[in-house]
């Protein structure tokens, strides 16, 4: 198992060196011009050559490229070209939102998805079973951005129960952190365990028709054991799998959600970077995502071998 | 003769099919005596699972549904008791083994815990006392080094040793039937041998009565006491096993027999198949369902379906011309 997980490690150092040859190429060809940006409409050619010169962009592209990732592996994003300031440095106050509004959605889409998914298979084919599916229908048909504006208005202006706007840290109180961050973690949490409900219906399904489970009912075992203890398991692989498909597009969810609910996170922080021009920024969030999902994918891996004993690496 | 153990009587099992209203098992009645082996022979789709499993009460619903008969076991009609009533004698008084090992036990559970599972169910036993006893049926099945097994999971043994494990699991409260569903049809012919003597060897030990269904006559032969041989949903002839080799009463009986190939037949000689199909089931020939395809078939075979009736040396035929079919095997 060891073995496997610094062999995955291994191999996903190549991927990150290509994310991030492309997420640098793509930036260095991208249209605008930072100098410009930073020197402002009034700037002689001789400023912006002065500044292009500061900033390295003088220099050939594979050199400026090899510049960053030398920077990179001694643990240096960069620095901001508008801040002047370190990467690492703007990066670390903006993780906890990201990272507490991300975890509260992956925890609460899996019980909501889970639990949803397995009471409309416990009741297949009832009038509860297809109300559920229609909604969950309903949760991937729906797009974020809209049913956040919704719920906003709803709750945040007409009801007054949530702040519009506005973000608590945990330091200010676990209560009015919460509470600061309870509808974006709604509209996510809804629109991620949609997916998850289906699979985690469809999968209990399958599995209930396999022979194993008429041998456990052969044994006397009642429906709620056959359910939990003999059907759950076997389907959680594909769960698991669309729990972590799931981290994934909230990775790029969240640079929406960051957006609307004006949450100063590490989605909200690219979309800055981007109006700016900020390619140093741009690029390390790109790899932070990166890194991200490389990691989520492997945890994924290694889950399976724990749910199913018959997969070792 | 002594109480029956099993009694199924008139049993009519139907399932809902899109091809319409298929009649798996029709008025099956038959009686299982303690202690002793009974066969249920047909070929594939002719009902004797769908039987097995109504006994069980694992019939699926919907589709299917026993609509009407009794099955009494100990002189209580399964069919009137409760899901709860009726677990309770799922895996304690009543085991089953199936047909696919390799699909028949839980993949991410491990031995012990699926061993210990109709134990946990059952009885009161300590935990200790029930890992003990799953050593104990393991040892029991033939397995070597039943600790080490415990710790395992299905995928870690042989097709031969997943099927040991269903007999130990079915054995393991030791009831006073074990129903095996085509139990060694997938497996290697050597291997066969070995699980039915181990469930004919492990069923005398307790005095469990041994429900064998099976399309194998071979099996039949060797390890029954009785036999019923079913088809298109109907028990055909029931006799004692010996009987239906020296004596068979009904053309599908005979013609069965005939398809089997024997190591004392002359070298080059065909075998004789059936002739015709095994009929549809949401559509069956009227009068007798076997009559399309028999040899003595008369007018009446075509109108009027026989009933199965005792004849005068005590077996059960159900065949307007047993009498006839009777002189010409002879």
């Amino acid at each position: 198992m060891w073995r496997y997980i610094a062999q995955r490690i291994l191999v996903s150092i190549p991927v990150i060196i290509m994310v991030g040859m492309i997420t640098f190429t793509l930036v260095y060809i991208g249209p605008g011009d930072p100098a410009a940006i930073i020197a402002g409409d009034e700037a002689t050619p001789e400023i912006l050559e002065q500044i292009r010169a500061d900033l390295g962009f003088d220099r050939p592209f594979p050199v400026q490229m090899g510049d960053w990732f030398w920077k990179l592996l001694h643990g240096d994003l960069g620095t901001s070209y508008f801040s002047r300031r370190e990467i690492t440095e703007l990066i670390t106050p903006r993780l906890q939102p990201t990272l507490s509004l991300g975890f509260q959605v992956v925890v609460l889409s899996t019980i909501i998805g889970i639990t949803t998914g397995m009471l409309a298979a416990w009741k297949a084919g009832s009038r509860l079973d297809r109300n559920l599916m229609v909604l969950a229908v309903l949760g991937f048909a729906t797009p974020g951005f809209w049913l956040a504006f919704l719920t906003i208005w709803i709750f945040a202006v007409n009801l007054g129960w949530f702040p519009v706007i506005g973000y608590s840290p945990i330091q200010d109180g676990l209560f009015a952190h919460i509470h600061s961050l309870f509808l974006p973690v709604m509209v996510n949490s809804i629109l991620a365990s949609a997916f998850i409900s289906r699979i985690t219906r469809s999968a209990m399904l399958e599995v209930l028709r396999e022979d194993y489970i008429r041998t456990a009912r052969a044994k006397g075992a009642s429906e709620l054991s056959v359910f939990l203890r003999h059907a759950f398991r076997p389907s959680a692989i594909p769960v698991a799998t669309v729990i972590g498909a799931s981290i994934a597009g909230l990775a790029t969810g969240f640079v929406l959600t960051e957006t609307i609910f004006a949450i100063p996170g590490l989605g909200r922080m690219l979309v800055d970077a981007i109006v700016r021009r900020d390619y140093p920024i741009i690029q390390a969030l790109l790899m932070v995502v990166a890194i991200v999902l490389i990691g989520v994918n492997l945890i994924v891996d290694i889950l399976y071998a724990y749910i199913d004993p018959r997969i070792r690496y | 003769m002594t109480e029956p153990l099993l009694k199924v009587e008139n049993l009519q099992t139907q399932f809902r099919t899109e091809g319409g209203l298929v009649k798996a098992v029709d008025d099956v009645s038959f009686e299982v005596q303690p202690g002793e082996t009974f066969a249920l022979v047909g070929e594939s789709g002719c009902g004797k699972s769908v039987t097995a499993l109504s006994i069980m009460g694992l019939i699926p619903n919907p589709p299917g549904e026993i609509v009407s008969g009794k099955i009494e076991f100990n002189g209580v009609d399964l069919l009137k008791l409760s899901g709860r009533e009726m677990r309770e004698i799922r895996g304690s008084k009543i085991g089953m083994i199936f047909q696919e090992p390799m699909s028949s036990l839980n993949p991410v559970l491990t031995i012990q815990s699926q061993l210990t599972e109709a134990l946990r169910i059952h009885t009161d036993l300590s935990k200790n006392a029930t890992n003990d006893r799953a050593v104990e049926l393991v040892d029991m099945v033939g397995i070597a080094d039943a600790k080490t097994r415990m710790k395992q999971y299905p995928h870690q043994l042989s097709g031969g040793q997943r099927q040991r494990i269903m007999i130990a699991m079915a054995m393991s409260c030791t009831p006073q039937l074990l129903i095996a569903d085509e139990a060694t049809t997938a497996l290697d012919v050597t291997i066969q041998a070995q699980i039915l003597d181990l469930m004919k060897d492990v069923t005398e030990q307790s005095g469990t009565a041994l429900l064998i269904i099976t399309h194998n006559l071979g099996i039949v032969a060797r390890y029954a006491n009785r036999v019923a041989v079913m088809y298109a949903g109907q028990l055909r002839e029931v006799g004692e096993a010996v009987e239906m080799y020296t004596e068979p009463r009904h053309p599908y009986t005979i013609g069965l027999l005939r398809s089997v190939p024997r190591l004392d037949s002359e070298k080059g000689t065909p075998l004789a198949p059936i002739a015709g199909e095994i009929p549809d089931l949401t559509n069956l020939p009227s009068g007798c369902a076997f009559s399309p395809r028999c040899g003595w078939a008369v007018d009446k075979c075509f109108e009027e379906s026989p009933l199965l009736e005792e004849t005068s040396s005590g077996k059960k035929v159900a065949c307007f011309e047993h009498q006839s079919v009777a002189l010409n095997v002879q």
